[in-house]
């Protein structure tokens, strides 16, 4: 067959003496290793258009659910044919009303009386987008380097753990306790997902398997630890949950009381700011993206692909831990319990996707994702719409994203390049068969 | 050079000529001292006093056989002994470059056992229930034993599924919604399988069709699932419990003469239908896979898919249906629970048995019916802690919950190494 | 049956890769498709097979025009394929791989797994063979494998059968017995297609040849043609395959294998007690047909896989038991066999390849960040030297055609301080052009009075680049003889038969 025969290389090469040999691409089919990568590619390689139309649909999506349960338009779809109207406007109102909350909860309340009031649900979107930034970071430079790191809910209680152990218990002045209690959380959490780093690279784990146990792990770790007295638990109490962190440990606000917008925001910037230079600017960062790219090729290059997954591992999972240093020293602070991660870790990995594994994208999506969460809440608290409508459109987003032939067949979307079929798409593929 | 009769070389395989010399693992006896070393620490750090009761009869047995009272320590003890001299032997064996016998392992495995549960009973006034624990390592089996069959036959045929997890859950949402409305809990297992084949087209669309990362869109199916079964329970199962979920759940079926076998007959033949289609359908997964022009198929699209093209077997089309009869299969699984084991839906009720399934297909080599032994290996390994809470265990009863996915890891991690999958698992198949 | 093929155009995109080809091929047959690497015959086979559909054209058998959709339709027709890359199933069986895709079953869909052995019998006995049809087939011998491809075409009756590349991985005797089946199949009346770029292989058993240059037609040729004239209808000009090399002067650095043995996961001894010695200044090019063990030969002199016993000297350093790193920094370059899969990260960009391996300090990393005025400067001066043809050093170098692709690897690790170079196919899939350009720059780094190593599996590279040949069978050295050692004698060793007075060590 054609593998080293006869394959053209891509056309876009200047002419040149060469007949096409050895072409491009041949290791995105033929070496399972780099799917990862291929899919990222895929990914990436989409247009902006692709992203816009993918939101849309997922938002549309949505609404026809939240039409669909809601009690008016049922009521009124009984009457359908004698009263078309009652529906229509049910629908309207019931679509109409959900999007409005969202809005009120996660941009602009335009019902407040003061501007310091009506910017307050963007300030909230931005604390709930802070978590989301730091585990979202932590999963693109998993995805960077080849690897699904799905254990954030486990990292992120590791985190917890450590932080808020040192937040709790020990008296310290102020900057001084808030950071160790950082760096604390951070190496904890990073030390966690290290645990899937070294199965992989010793023994071929699958991360995908070994961090989700890991996650089921630590929650159960924090439950023992939260349920027995004298470890985490409050004491005096019964109840799985820590006391309050102390002050000298707590993030302070960024612009006063009146906004819970905390110093974790800064963290998160300055995190995407790190993660940036790391992965386009430092050896570490080479040597991870090339693991993530061609694993067989860095390890001719001299590169310890064991040992570079490990580090993997470590950083994406300090960042990740960021995220749970942040809830517990920044967001609620009044001590947590086996739902501090907040479902964020698997959020991260719709952030990952839809910020297109790029710090500045992760920020971007990070930020989309927590204005639903805002608004959901609202519009869970206004519309009794169950927030996990959020969850749905977000996952429906990444779905369309991840398939931009389907996107652009619903919008009509050009193709990018100019080939107008299918099968003269990318020669590359087209000859690996 | 005759043009008629060539001439031909006897060929002798390359293994015979190429010098073979034996390799062997550290594997197990390093895993047994390990266990060892576990067990008495155990053993010496937290000693206990009294005796342990186990109970081998169910309530109704036909022949009662009386509970049996062992000292405890001397129980463990003698256990210990015993792991100690496995242990040594597997070393042995190790240093004579031989391999240490599975029969030494799974002796290696009940011993360990024997002496940890002799211990945990300690001086309990319950007796330790023996067929419990059997009829219960059974029951936390069901569904994932059905997602490891469903995930075994996806990855053979090339795709892996992740999406178990979503499978299991939006089967048993249907499962209770139909089941409910129609009070018809077979109505229910047919929309079960419906739902799982439905969760499981999605992923074909994306994956086989449109060639998305198999495991990136098979996670995110298994957060959309828990996203919309969450929110439509919320929205409206919730305001509606009686008339949507409220299913009819199916009865124990007493098989006669085998429900009447002592300790296994009251585990394993008085159970409901879902129980017995599951001993059914690991031989007949294991015949389709094997024994089938199906199966045949289906595995050369999974090992080589281009060299199956090339005789002509529709690459894309055996992938779809592949997956589609995996979706049914898993979709068993999550009729069991809300038709079997309760009837109601509740938000995330499968709490990560897909995941587990997913361990259990690596675990048992993707082979459907090393994957059922695994499968049953975690619903043990489930089953402990409600038998040690019975006995009122010294330990922590959320190390115990722990332990499934402990055992997961470990079996992904320690015992398997880097086994062989199925040479096109998770590529799609791109032919021009 | 009678083929035909009629102005058959196949385009990817701009470039095409057939350009109005027609060809006949008639009953009692055999017909030789001759042309380089990357001329378009693969191409061609696949348009035929249904694999590719055509642009323009079409394909007629008995004067009736056909039209395939997939493979499925061309076997139905009577077309069989034996691919280049065999199709089998690695974990089938014999008689599991012949019956895919046309099984015979029993009641319920059971396979007839019986009936599907005799048909596996009945064809290897019509034509000699010894095929176990329980056999798994990725523990056959590469020969016996692709006896299992002809089996697998035949109990398809087909009657057009198209030999793609079949000698590419076949000692010299396995290639005559297959020209002896093919021949057999010729006298039982079937059309074949034999695709080939061995000169000497078409000249024995073709009745007739057609040569492709380009993706097009460049001529007819009778088999009774010279080399040099058929080699110049291929290529296009005349070639010289002789490399321009004075006489070694040797130098004092040295390598030196003692007793290198390598084992894979399963005990297989790949490497069997390997012993030899290169000096400074020298080529010793390993020989052999592809899979006898040349290539974990190569990967352990880099450190990629660790020797089970023996040990790897240079210049009397131990190097067993380092890492890949370790190695490298002993100044050992290495390119490797399959370059898009190990020698480069296709969507690294040029510069960033030409600094995959040189992460250890300056110029290219300082401290913990990445150097990259220095890298783009180095990237300039390397495409420029080695003649590197890309849009830019930021193009992905997945994108380059074989030959850049495979500079690139060469101008990464010759312009490091090299003590060793291991060079592993240096030219395989690589043009004319590019070949010239590799042989030299390896040959001027054998002159600077570095060790060298290349493995070749081609005869015509080991000859043109040789100082000394190593022929290795099996796992195990047959010999080690000097570049004058005549082709037949070559050919024998590496069918694993010792020369009578060849010696050792020469």
């Amino acid at each position: 067959m054609s593998a080293s025969d006869d394959r053209p290389a891509v056309p876009a090469e200047s002419p040149s003496v060469d007949p096409p040999g050895q072409g491009a691409a041949t290791h995105t089919t033929k070496e399972p290793e780099n799917r990862w990568s291929t899919a990222f590619r895929e990914i990436v390689g989409g247009s902006w258009g692709v992203s816009v139309g993918a939101v849309l649909l997922a938002i549309l999506a949505g609404s026809i659910l939240i039409v669909a349960t809601d009690e008016n338009v049922r009521a009124a779809a009984a009457y359908f044919f004698a009263r078309p109207g009652d529906m229509l406007s049910a629908i309207g109102s019931a679509a109409g009303d959900a999007y409005a909350a969202l809005f009120r909860g996660s941009v602009w309340n335009y019902r407040a009386d003061s501007f310091a009031d009506g910017i307050r649900p963007l300030m909230v979107s931005l604390n709930y987008a802070t978590p989301l930034i730091g585990s979202g970071l932590g999963l693109a430079v998993g995805f960077r380097a080849g690897l699904f790191n799905i254990g954030g809910q486990g990292q992120m209680i590791l985190a917890a753990i450590g932080a808020g152990w040192i937040g709790f218990s020990l008296q310290l002045p102020w900057p001084l306790h808030m950071l160790l209690a950082i760096v604390v959380g951070m190496i904890t959490g990073a030390l966690w997902a290290a645990i899937a780093g070294v199965l992989k690279a010793v023994t071929g784990a699958h991360e995908v398997i070994t961090t989700i146990m890991l996650n089921h792990i630590a929650f159960y770790l924090l439950f023992f630890l939260l349920a027995t007295p004298g470890l985490l638990q409050a004491p005096g109490s019964a109840n799985p949950k820590t006391p309050p962190m102390q002050s000298s440990a707590v993030m302070p606000k960024i612009f006063g009381s009146g906004y819970h917008l905390h110093l974790g925001f800064v963290l998160a910037l300055l995190a995407v700011a790190a993660t940036w230079w790391l992965m386009e600017r430092s050896k570490l960062g080479f040597t991870f993206r090339a693991v993530g790219e061609n694993p067989r090729a860095a390890r001719v290059a001299g590169i310890d692909v064991g040992r570079t997954t490990v580090w993997v591992m470590v950083v994406s999972g300090a960042l990740v831990a960021l995220a749970g240093v942040t809830q517990v020293l920044g967001t609620s602070t009044t001590g947590f319990s086996t739902d501090v991660d907040a479902g964020m870790g698997f959020d991260a990995i719709t952030v990952a996707l839809l910020g297109r594994s790029n710090p500045v994208g992760v920020l971007g999506a990070a930020i989309l994702f927590g204005a639903f969460r805002a608004g959901g809440a609202t519009m869970q608290a206004a519309e009794g719409i169950p927030i996990e409508i959020v969850t749905v459109i977000q996952s429906l987003i990444v779905l369309f994203i991840a398939a931009p032939p389907l996107v652009r067949a619903i919008f009509r979307l050009p193709k990018p390049g100019s080939a107008p079929r299918r099968k003269a798409g990318d020669p590359a593929k087209e000859v690996a068969a | 050079m005759s043009a008629t009769a060539p001439v031909v070389r006897d060929e002798s395989p390359v293994s015979e000529s190429l010098r073979h010399v034996t390799v062997t693992s550290k594997k197990f006896p390093t895993v047994f001292t390990f266990m060892t070393v576990v067990l008495g620490l155990i053993m010496l750090l937290a000693p206990r006093e009294g005796e342990t009761k186990f109970r081998f009869a169910a309530d109704t047995d036909f022949f009662a056989i009386p509970s049996v009272a062992v000292p405890a320590m001397p129980l463990a003890w003698v256990c210990l002994a015993i792991l100690v001299v496995l242990t040594v032997l597997s070393w042995v064996l190790f240093l004579q470059e031989r391999r240490t016998p599975w029969a030494l392992g799974v002796l290696f495995g009940l011993a360990f056992l024997a002496g940890f549960l002799g211990w945990g009973g300690a001086g309990s006034v319950s007796d330790f229930p023996v067929v419990r624990l059997v009829s219960s390592s059974v029951l936390l089996a069901v569904p994932i034993l059905f997602g490891a069959l469903g995930g075994a036959i996806g990855e053979r045929a090339g795709v892996i599924n992740i999406a178990i997890e979503g499978q299991l859950l939006g089967s048993a949402f249907v499962a209770a919604v139909v089941g409910s409305i129609t009070k018809n809990p077979w109505a229910g297992l047919l929309a079960a399988l419906l739902a799982g084949a439905l969760v499981a087209l999605v992923l074909g669309i994306f994956t086989i069709t449109y060639r998305v990362n198999q495991v990136i869109v098979g996670v995110v199916l298994n957060v959309l699932v828990l996203g919309l079964t969450t929110f439509l329970f919320t929205q409206v199962l919730v305001p509606n419990t009686s008339q949507l979920n409220q299913t009819v759940r199916f009865p124990a079926i007493r098989i006669p003469v085998l429900s009447e076998i002592p300790i296994i007959g009251p585990a394993l033949f008085r159970q409901s239908i879902i129980v017995y289609l599951m001993y059914l359908a690991v031989p007949l997964v294991w015949f389709a896979l094997y024994r089938t022009r199906w199966g045949l198929r289906l595995r050369a699209v999974g090992e080589h898919p281009l060299a199956a093209d090339t005789v002509g077997i529709k690459v894309e089309r055996v992938r779809y249906r592949a997956v589609l009869v995996a979706g049914a299969i898993v979709g068993f699984g999550g009729a069991y629970y809300t038709l079997v084991a309760v009837s109601q839906f509740n938000r995330n009720m499968t709490a990560g048995a897909g995941f587990i399934a997913l361990a259990a297909v690596i675990f048992g080599k993707w082979d459907p019916v090393r994957a059922a032994m695994a499968a049953l290996l975690f619903g043990f390994a489930s089953a402990l802690e409600g038998a040690m809470s019975v006995v009122g265990s010294p330990v922590p009863s959320q190390f115990m919950l722990m332990l499934p996915y402990v055992v997961t890891l470990f079996a992904v991690a320690g015992l398997v190494g880097r086994s062989r999958a199925p040479a096109a698992s998770g590529v799609a198949y791109v032919k021009e | 049956m009678k083929l035909e093929l009629r102005g058959i155009t196949k385009r990817f995109g701009s470039l095409v890769a057939n350009d109005q080809i027609d060809l006949v091929v008639n009953p009692g047959e055999i017909h030789c498709l001759l042309g380089e690497n990357g001329a378009g015959k693969s191409t061609l086979m696949n348009v035929l097979y249904g694999l590719y559909a055509a642009d323009e054209g079409e394909v007629l058998l008995d004067d009736e025009v056909v039209h395939f959709d997939g493979p499925g339709d061309a076997m139905e027709a009577g077309i069989g394929m034996v691919h280049q890359h065999f199709m089998l199933v690695p974990v089938f069986t014999v008689a599991e791989n012949v019956m895919l895709g046309h099984e015979p079953t029993r009641a319920g869909g059971r396979l007839d797994l019986e009936q599907a052995r005799a048909k596996v019998r009945e064809i290897a006995d019509r034509f000699g063979f010894h095929v176990d049809p329980d056999a798994i087939v990725e523990d056959l011998p590469v020969g016996v494998q692709q006896r299992v491809e002809i089996i697998k075409a035949l109990s398809r009756d087909a009657q057009v059968l198209v030999f793609d590349e079949p000698t590419a991985v076949l000692t010299p005797q396995e290639t005559d017995e297959l020209m002896a089946i093919m021949r057999q199949l010729r006298d039982d009346g079937a059309a074949i297609i034999f695709i080939t770029h061995k000169l000497r292989e078409v000249r024995e058993v073709a009745d007739r040849i057609t040569v492709i240059r380009r993706g097009k037609v460049v001529g007819e040729a009778e088999p009774t043609s010279t080399d040099a004239e058929l080699a110049s209808l291929m290529v296009g000009r005349s070639v010289e395959l002789v490399v321009a090399k004075g006489e070694p002067q040797f130098s004092d650095a040295l390598l030196e294998v003692e007793n290198l043995e390598i084992v894979d996961r399963d005990g297989l001894v790949l490497v069997d007690d390997v012993s030899f010695e290169v000096r400074g200044g020298e080529i010793l090019v390993v020989a052999g047909v592809q899979g006898n063990g040349q290539t974990e030969l190569a990967e352990s002199l880099l450190g990629l896989v660790e020797p089970s016993s023996g040990s790897i000297r240079l210049d009397g350093v131990e190097l067993v038991g380092r890492s890949v790193d370790g190695f490298l920094r002993e100044g050992i370059g290495f390119v490797p066999e399959d370059r898009s899969v190990d020698g480069l990260v296709g969507t690294f960009t040029v510069a960033e390849n030409l600094m995959l391996d040189r992460l250890d300090g300056p110029p290219f990393v300082k401290g913990a960040s990445l150097q990259i005025g220095a890298r783009d400067e180095f990237a300039r001066r390397a495409v420029e030297e080695f003649d590197i043809r890309t849009q830019s050093i930021h193009a992905p170098a997945g994108r380059l055609s074989g030959g850049n692709q495979q500079k690139v690897v060469l101008a990464r690790e010759l312009s490091r301080e090299l003590r060793l170079l291991v060079a592993s196919q240096p030219t395989r899939g690589v043009d004319v052009g590019s070949i010239e350009f590799i042989h030299e720059r390896i040959v001027a780094t054998r002159d600077a009075g570095v060790p060298v190593i290349v493995v070749a599996t081609e005869l015509d590279e080991a000859l043109a680049l040789a100082d000394r040949i190593l022929v290795m069978y099996r796992g195990r050295i047959v010999g080690i003889v000097p570049a004058d050692t005549p082709r037949d004698v070559l050919g024998l060793m590496m069918a694993g038969i010792a020369p009578e007075e060849g010696s050792k060590v020469a």
